[in-house]
Order: structure tokens, then C-alpha cells, then sequence
């Protein structure tokens, strides 16, 4: 991929493009409550950006902001080179689908879809047309006469998307937006989510604390952290290179020891851990000696009842204490030989019943892994 | 126990239903007493309501006190509802807890200290600016207002904490300005509330016989002054009559009312269940 194509993919990695939405220093308090805590942002045209963090992280504060119900403390914001702060939220190019949803009861599903636009003043035929092509978007040109309440918890998230695409605004606020659909639901309405992102083109940011759905939706992902970002970048980045242990602990599952490092060299570091000796492959800038931390994805550790060819790094025996089968994968909990717990997460390739070498409780095992696998923080 | 109603939460429920009710179903019974005479039983008759709406002086009461009711409900809603919106809408403006406060205060004042004030009010003005000129209609419609407002106030209040602000903030977001959205979407979620404040300070008003009676003028019987400026001089059935009738369009208000709310709560239930199910 040439450079260029590159940066039409991942505007942020490009220093010259202009980002879309610029967020500067916003601090939003609550009386005495910091919600969101002095945060700059910059989000790039086109983006399906995440913002991903427990509740009360001020990530649905800072959504607020951006769409006008609430007023920053300090800081400022900008979209498409708009300074936002006196443009109030009815004037705002940003439109925002509601977790509740938020349909009107007491109109149809035409009209709530063509709500906005009839506060544009945009001719009714026009406004009829485009409510036509929106609902046939979303496949509900069949339920226009419906009221909400006589749809779906589906259907009804469709109609607020399609209510909220209808204006086609700069900017799409979701909040939460597959939060009250049930999983299978969820799952199948995140593709669709994506498909109609690429199709209208509109910038997409999205609030939720369902890690799942920002790694699945998301080009780049903003995890927040009592009102801060502590980290943000790309879901592989997020997943595979989390800075700090928070980021590693809330993306996924895994595994900390805390250890020492106990040497340091340009191609690789050796950190002596509750697990035993842990080799990463690539130079790090620590010091000797210093405190750190390990974290070792369960799915990247190897579990096998033979003990290993050779002693070395990256490797520890212990029993397993306990098996949770999730159908697809299995988690072992491995209690290593001085006490340390480790999670292990191993597919199911063949059914139990016709494994040969079939692991089960109490019995020994020995864990390994690759040089690559292992992330050494510091935070 | 599983086998029913234990027989003494039965007659207990029997016994404090007849302390209730039974006065007014003798009164009704009796209303149709045929006897001129009203506690002998003569046999079933209507000659009273026959009666009743053949004197002047009782059409006139009726007609000055369903005027007042309506023009009361009416502005005690608009009033209410203003005030429940500036409570509940305008966030923390400077003296909100004040108001508060003095929104309620008609709720729990004994009717004859808002009666004697307001009389001694529209007695200092008159004095002075010369209004009103004469007691009667206006003033007893004005004071009405004064707590009917409050009621409506409550209702308008609990609606609009009940409702949340997501939907206007829809609208704002979708570029509704502040005056459409209260047009849109405020007013026709708060219709239902509206209309149980109209009917609940109507009745309030049909009822009400000592702030009417403080603040009333010469020649001005609201029904409720008419009827007991006539038990004063002893029992008559024609009274017996206005009563019935009065227990009926109250009784009807007041279930209108009751249904208008219930069919609110259920809507609201509706729209939680349907957040949390999805």
C-alpha cells in the first residue's frame, strides 16, 4: 500500500490532514464532580471514532457537550472549523441518536424520521422523498404509519438511526446506541451499523462501555478513565499495545505479574515476574532493576501436558484448578507452582469427547509462550 | 389463611365503606322522598329536581358557580402548568426553593386564613385603585385560582419529572428551536396532566364554600354558599336534590380525572418497560 493510500484509510497517522472535529482542553465539573477532566481530541472526517469506558467516565459527558446539552466548564471544541461554543444545540451540524432512543410517542414513525427536517424548512415533498429513502436504508419503508409503540426494540433503534441520519448531519452522535438490544440482535446490528457508516460517509461517534462493540465498529477507539483518556488508537493498537495496565485490563481479559526488570538490552528486555522469567523480543526503555508490569493475553498462552524440550524464559508448570467452557473456547485457571494465578484461553478444535490428550482438573500443565506475546508496562 | 379474606379484614372493609358512603346514599335516597317533610318517608318521587329547576334563584347559582369553575380550571391550568415548567425546567434559577415553597404553601393553609386574606386584598385595593368594584364573580374566581393553581402545579411537576428531558432534547437536536419544542413535544406529553389539573381545579371550585363565602358580594351565591345559606334554616329536600346532583358531576370529574392519570401511569410504564426490554 503506497503512503497515500495509507492516509486515506488512517487520516490521524498523517501530520498534514486537517482534523474534522478538534476538541482542546474541555473540562466539564459538576459542583464539586469532575466529569470530564481537560481532554483534547482530534477526529478525522469519515471516522467511526469510540469512546469506551465503565460508567460515569464522562464518556456520555463528553458526548453532551459535543451535541449541545451541556456547557463545558473550560475548553472549546471546533467541528469543520466551527468554533462551537455559542451555537446553540438546535444550530449544531452534529445529530444524536438517544439510548432511550427518544422517538417522539405521540407520531408516527414518518413523522419522527421527518421531524428534523421539517425544522429546516425543507419542502414537504422533498421531505417525504427523503424520509422514503432513508426508511428503505434501514428496511422499515413497511412500518411508516406505525407509532413507537407499536415497534420493536429493534425496529425502533433503526427508526432513531434513521431519524438521526435523515438530516444527514456532519457529525452522528450514538449513545449507547446497541445498549438495549439483546446480544444476537446486537451483534448482527453492529455490521449493519458499519455498512450504512460507509454508505452515507457521515463521521460516527460512538459511546459505549461494551468493549466488544468498539473493537468490532470502531476505526480508532478513545478509552476513557475518570473523565481522561488513557489511551487512543486503532482496536489492534488498543489490544495488542495497551499502554497502561487499566487499558490492558479493561480491553479483554488478561493476565498481570508484577516484576522486575532484570535485564535490558537494545533487541530484547528480561523481566523476572510472579511467573517466572519473561522475555520480551523487542528493546523497551526501562531501566534495570525498575518496577514493572506484564501482561500476557490468555489466548497467547500455550497449554500442554508435555513439559517443554528445553528450560528457558517464557515458560511455568502448574495444575489446573479450574475449566470454564464457553463452547468455542475453553478457560483454564492455572495455579502455578508458587501460587500465582494464570488464565488460559485454548480453542475447542475437536468435540471433548474425542480429544486424546484431554486437559482436566488437578492436573499438570505447562504454559508457554512467544517472546512477541508478553507487553511490559510501566503504568 | 389461603382459603380467603380472613371474615374480621372483610367486615372491616364493609364497616369503614358504609362510614364513607352511607350518608351520601341516604341523602340520595332521600332526595326522592315524595314527603315534604324531610326525614319522613313519604314514597319515591322526583318533585324535587322538578323543583329545583324551576327556581331562579338556584339556576343562578349553578350558573355562576359552573362560570366560575370554568374560567377557575382554566387559568389555574395555564398558570400551573407555567409554573410546573419553570420548577422543573429552568434548572436552579436564583429564588427556585422560595418558590417552591410558596407554590405549595396554598396546598396546606386552612381555607379561612386564604379566604380572610384575600378578602382583606380586594378590600385594600378597591380603596385604592377602586377594583374590584364589587364582590362577586371576579374576585371569588381569582381566589379560586390562587389554589387551584398549586394543584395543577403538582400534577404539571411530577409529569414533567416523570417524562425526563431526552425527548425535548431530541428535538432541540434534531433543530427544533425552544418555542417549537415546547409546541411539539412539551405541551402535547403534558395534555393528559393538563387535562386532570383542569378537571381536578374545577371540582375544587364547584366544591369550595368557605373561601367563596369570604370573598363572595351581595347577590353572588355560588351553589355551595345557596345550599348552606339554606340548611341554616333547616333541613329542605330540594336540597337533598342540588346535593345528589352535585355528588354526581363531582363523582364523574373525579373519575375522568382518575382515568386521564391511571392511563398516563400506564403509558409511562409502557415506555420504561419497552427501555429495558429493548
Amino acid at each position: 500500500m503506497s503512503e497515500q493510500q495509507a492516509y486515506i484509510d488512517s487520516p490521524w497517522l498523517d501530520p498534514d490532514a486537517e482534523p474534522f472535529i478538534k476538541v482542546r482542553g474541555i473540562t466539564k465539573k459538576f459542583g464539586a464532580f469532575t466529569a470530564v477532566n481537560n481532554v483534547d481530541l482530534d477526529i478525522y472526517r469519515g471516522e467511526l471514532f469510540c469512546l469506551l469506558g465503565g460508567s460515569g467516565c464522562g464518556k456520555s459527558t463528553l458526548l453532551r457537550m459535543l451535541a449541545g446539552f451541556e456547557q463545558p466548564t473550560s475548553g472549546s471544541f471546533s467541528i469543520d472549523g466551527v468554533e462551537m461554543a455559542n451555537v446553540p444545540a438546535y444550530e449544531r451540524p452534529t445529530n444524536m441518536m438517544f439510548q432511550s432512543y427518544a422517538l417522539f410517542p405521540h407520531m408516527t414513525v414518518e413523522k419522527n424520521v421527518g421531524y428534523g427536517l421539517k425544522q429546516s424548512g425543507v419542502p414537504k415533498s422533498e421531505i417525504e422523498d427523503r424520509v422514503n429513502d432513508i426508511l428503505k436504508l434501514v428496511e422499515l419503508q413497511d412500518f411508516k404509519k406505525r407509532k413507537p409503540h407499536q415497534l420493536s426494540g429493534g425496529q425502533s433503534q433503526r427508526v432513531a438511526l434513521a431519524r438521526a441520519l435523515v438530516k444527514e448531519p456532519k457529525v452522528l452522535l450514538l449513545d449507547e446506541p446497541l445498549g438495549a438490544l439483546d446480544k444476537r440482535l446486537r451483534e448482527q446490528t453492529q455490521f449493519e451499523l458499519m455498512n450504512i457508516q460507509e454508505k452515507v460517509g457521515i463521521t460516527f461517534i460512538v459511546v459505549t462501555h461494551d468493549q466488544e462493540e468498539a473493537m468490532t465498529l470502531s476505526t480508532r477507539i478513545a478509552v476513557m478513565d475518570a473523565g481522561q483518556f488513557s489511551q487512543i488508537g486503532t482496536p489492534t493498537e488498543i489490544y495488542e499495545f495497551p499502554e497502561s495496565r487499566f487499558v490492558a485490563d479493561f480491553i479483554g481479559s488478561t493476565n498481570i505479574f508484577e516484576g522486575r526488570v532484570a535485564e535490558e538490552s537494545g533487541d530484547h528486555v528480561t523481566v523476572d515476574t510472579e511467573a517466572g522469567p519473561v522475555l520480551i523480543d523487542h528493546g523497551m526503555s526501562v531501566q534495570n532493576g525498575a518496577r514493572v508490569f506484564i501482561a500476557l493475553r490468555p489466548e497467547k498462552i500455550q497449554l500442554t501436558k508435555e513439559p517443554p524440550v528445553a528450560a528457558g524464559p517464557n515458560q511455568a508448570k502448574g495444575v489446573v484448578e479450574d475449566i470454564g467452557y464457553l463452547g468455542d473456547v475453553s478457560i483454564y485457571r492455572v495455579r502455578l507452582d508458587n501460587g500465582t494465578l494464570v488464565d488460559v484461553t485454548a480453542p475447542n478444535l475437536v468435540r471433548p469427547k474425542n480429544r486424546t490428550h484431554k486437559i482436566t482438573w488437578e492436573e499438570d500443565v505447562y504454559l508457554s509462550w512467544s517472546a512477541s506475546s508478553p507487553i511490559l508496562l510501566t503504568k | 389463611m389461603s382459603k380467603g379474606r380472613s371474615p374480621f379484614l372483610t367486615w372491616m372493609l364493609v364497616l369503614g365503606m358504609a362510614f364513607l358512603y352511607v350518608p351520601m346514599i341516604l341523602l340520595v335516597i332521600y332526595s326522592f322522598n315524595k314527603s315534604k317533610l324531610v326525614p319522613v318517608w313519604g314514597g319515591w318521587s322526583v318533585r324535587w329536581y322538578v323543583e329545583l329547576f324551576q327556581s331562579p334563584e338556584v339556576w343562578s347559582a349553578v350558573m355562576l358557580s359552573l362560570k366560575i369553575g370554568v374560567v377557575n380550571a382554566t387559568f389555574a391550568t395555564i398558570l400551573g402548568s407555567l409554573a410546573g415548567l419553570a420548577m422543573v425546567r429552568f434548572g436552579r434559577f436564583k429564588g427556585r426553593t422560595l418558590m417552591s415553597g410558596m407554590l405549595a404553601a396554598p396546598l396546606v393553609m386552612p381555607e379561612v386564613i386564604t379566604g380572610l386574606s384575600l378578602l382583606m386584598l380586594f378590600i385594600t385595593m378597591q380603596d385604592l385603585i377602586g377594583w374590584p368594584a364589587e364582590r362577586g364573580f371576579t374576585t371569588i374566581t381569582i381566589a379560586h385560582i390562587t389554589f387551584s393553581l398549586a394543584y395543577v402545579a403538582v400534577i404539571i411537576q411530577s409529569r414533567l419529572v416523570g417524562m425526563g428531558e431526552t425527548l425535548e432534547e431530541a428535538a432541540q437536536d434534531l433543530g427544533a428551536k425552544p418555542f417549537r419544542v415546547l409546541t411539539d413535544i412539551t405541551l402535547p406529553r403534558l395534555a393528559p396532566g393538563m387535562m386532570a389539573g383542569w378537571l381536578l381545579s374545577f371540582t375544587l371550585s364547584l366544591d369550595d364554600l368557605v373561601i367563596a363565602s369570604f370573598v363572595t358580594g351581595p347577590g353572588s351565591n355560588t351553589l355551595p354558599i345557596l345550599i348552606y345559606s339554606r340548611i341554616r334554616l333547616g333541613l329542605r329536600p330540594d336540597i337533598n336534590a342540588l346535593a345528589t346532583i352535585i355528588i354526581l358531576v363531582v363523582a364523574v370529574g373525579v373519575a375522568i380525572a382518575g382515568i386521564i392519570m391511571m392511563r398516563q401511569q400506564r403509558q409511562r410504564d409502557l415506555e420504561l418497560s419497552r427501555v429495558s426490554d429493548g
